[in-house]
């Protein structure tokens, strides 16, 4: 976001537009990174309901695809509560960097 | 307006009222919490927030992440503010000057802005019965400013103005019970939530809204940074406070109390107090009497909820 001075900002700090935050990228913060594992996955959408950063993207059809990166903190809430499919576990945290 | 069926394949498709991008730590309770009760209803919603973490994380100058009209003016009076809004929109239908749409308005604010600060302006603005909601996510301490004991601090947790040391085992006194006293406000609803059980959040948001006049709801909402526990903890500890009886799932509709989900088995609190940080110390030896004097303290409340439930003829229906 270019610099802004005080004649050209709204007064009374009124911010204009709605859901602006989505231009700051809060995945720098990540640490740890969530892994999604289709096959192990039962579509059953806990991670999507309990994501505190709405970065469990679900296409037109209420399905999940992949996660959004661009704003996963890396908390790891998702993969704790994941039923997975057999014991298995549909998201796994891993390192970031490795 | 039908009521929106809580199904979470048809919820996936909608589109999130409160965004990403937002400030608020990584495994934070309440943007779970805020999230759940936007996607409850397809309603127009006005929300006021009172000071507090949501507040200074999620509108911070030129970056919101809420994508309804919002409004912030101080600490202690989101109820007085939304009050405010509500009457003025009242008074313009009246006037003619704009079109009813069923607006709802909702107040957000934390343990510190609705149990200390922000309490007078709350049982103000429910006396005079105003046509809105309340919703509190209780985190237990003012978080925000670095974990300063409120009147919502669990007895015996170690905040940075109570610590635990060789003077005071963690804070000496009870926690209040707020939901109680709003429920003694005599509104027409009341109620007790938790994000982890979103199905129950959801519907009693939804009941909510379909009641005309003052409403509240207390939600838990876990904050890792002060409770001192991971941060991917936050639903299964939600989900321990009420399997544990600590955080008990109830709604108080026109003075009839509902116990809405009762925990398959009461588990003891120690499962919910031993991941946190701050309940460190009460496992010390010295301290085994307060664990014993909590465990009491919980079976009590509990006991007295079901006597109330039993009272009330509402506990066959679960």
């Amino acid at each position: 976001m270019s610099k802004k001075f005080w004649e050209t900002l709204p007064q009374g700090s009124v911010v204009l537009e709605a859901g602006s935050s989505a231009k700051f990228k809060t995945g720098t913060w990540r640490s740890v990174r969530p892994k999604w594992i289709e096959e192990n996955c039962i579509q059953c959408l806990f991670c999507w309901m309990y994501c505190p950063d709405m970065s469990v993207k679900v296409n037109a059809e209420g399905k999940r695809e992949d996660f959004n990166y661009d704003y996963c903190k890396g908390c790891g809430i998702c993969a704790l509560e994941c039923p997975g499919k057999k014991g298995k576990k549909a998201i796994v945290m891993e390192e970031e960097g490795k | 307006m039908t009521t929106k069926p809580l199904k979470l394949r048809e919820l996936a498709k909608g589109e999130d009222r409160f965004t990403h991008g937002h400030r608020m730590c990584s495994g934070c309770g309440a943007p779970i919490i805020v999230k759940q009760v936007l996607m409850a209803t397809d309603y127009p919603i006005i929300a006021s927030n009172a000071t507090g973490c949501l507040e200074v994380s999620t509108c911070i100058q030129q970056y919101t992440a809420w994508k309804i009209p919002w409004i912030h003016s101080a600490f202690e009076n989101a109820a007085a503010t939304i009050s405010g809004v509500e009457a003025m929109y009242k008074s313009l239908v009246k006037q003619g000057k704009i079109e009813d749409k069923q607006v709802k308005f909702i107040a957000f604010g934390g343990d510190g802005g609705t149990y200390d600060i922000g309490f007078q302006s709350l049982s103000g603005a429910m006396e005079r019965g105003h046509d809105m909601m309340y919703i509190c996510y209780d985190n237990g301490a003012y978080m925000n400013t670095g974990i300063q004991r409120s009147s919502a601090t669990p007895f015996g947790a170690n905040t940075t103005t109570c610590p635990a040391g060789d003077i005071i085992p963690g804070k000496p006194q009870q926690r209040k019970d707020l939901t109680r006293i709003m429920a003694a406000h005599g509104i027409p609803y009341v109620a007790q939530a938790s994000p982890a059980h979103w199905m129950d959040l959801m519907k009693k948001v939804q009941k909510a809204f379909e009641i005309k006049g003052p409403k509240f709801m207390n939600v838990i909402s876990p904050c890792n940074r002060g409770w001192r526990s991971r941060t991917d903890d936050a639903i299964m500890l939600s989900k321990l406070a009420v399997d544990t009886c600590y955080w008990p799932l109830y709604e108080v509709e026109n003075g009839v109390l509902k116990i809405t989900v009762k925990p398959k088995e009461k588990k003891p609190i120690v499962d919910f107090l031993k991941p946190q940080g701050r309940f460190k110390h009460l496992f010390a030896p010295e301290n085994a009497a307060m664990l014993l004097q909590i465990q009491a303290d919980i079976d009590s409340e509990w006991e007295k909820l079901q006597k109330l439930a039993a009272f009330y003829g509402t506990e066959e229906k679960q």
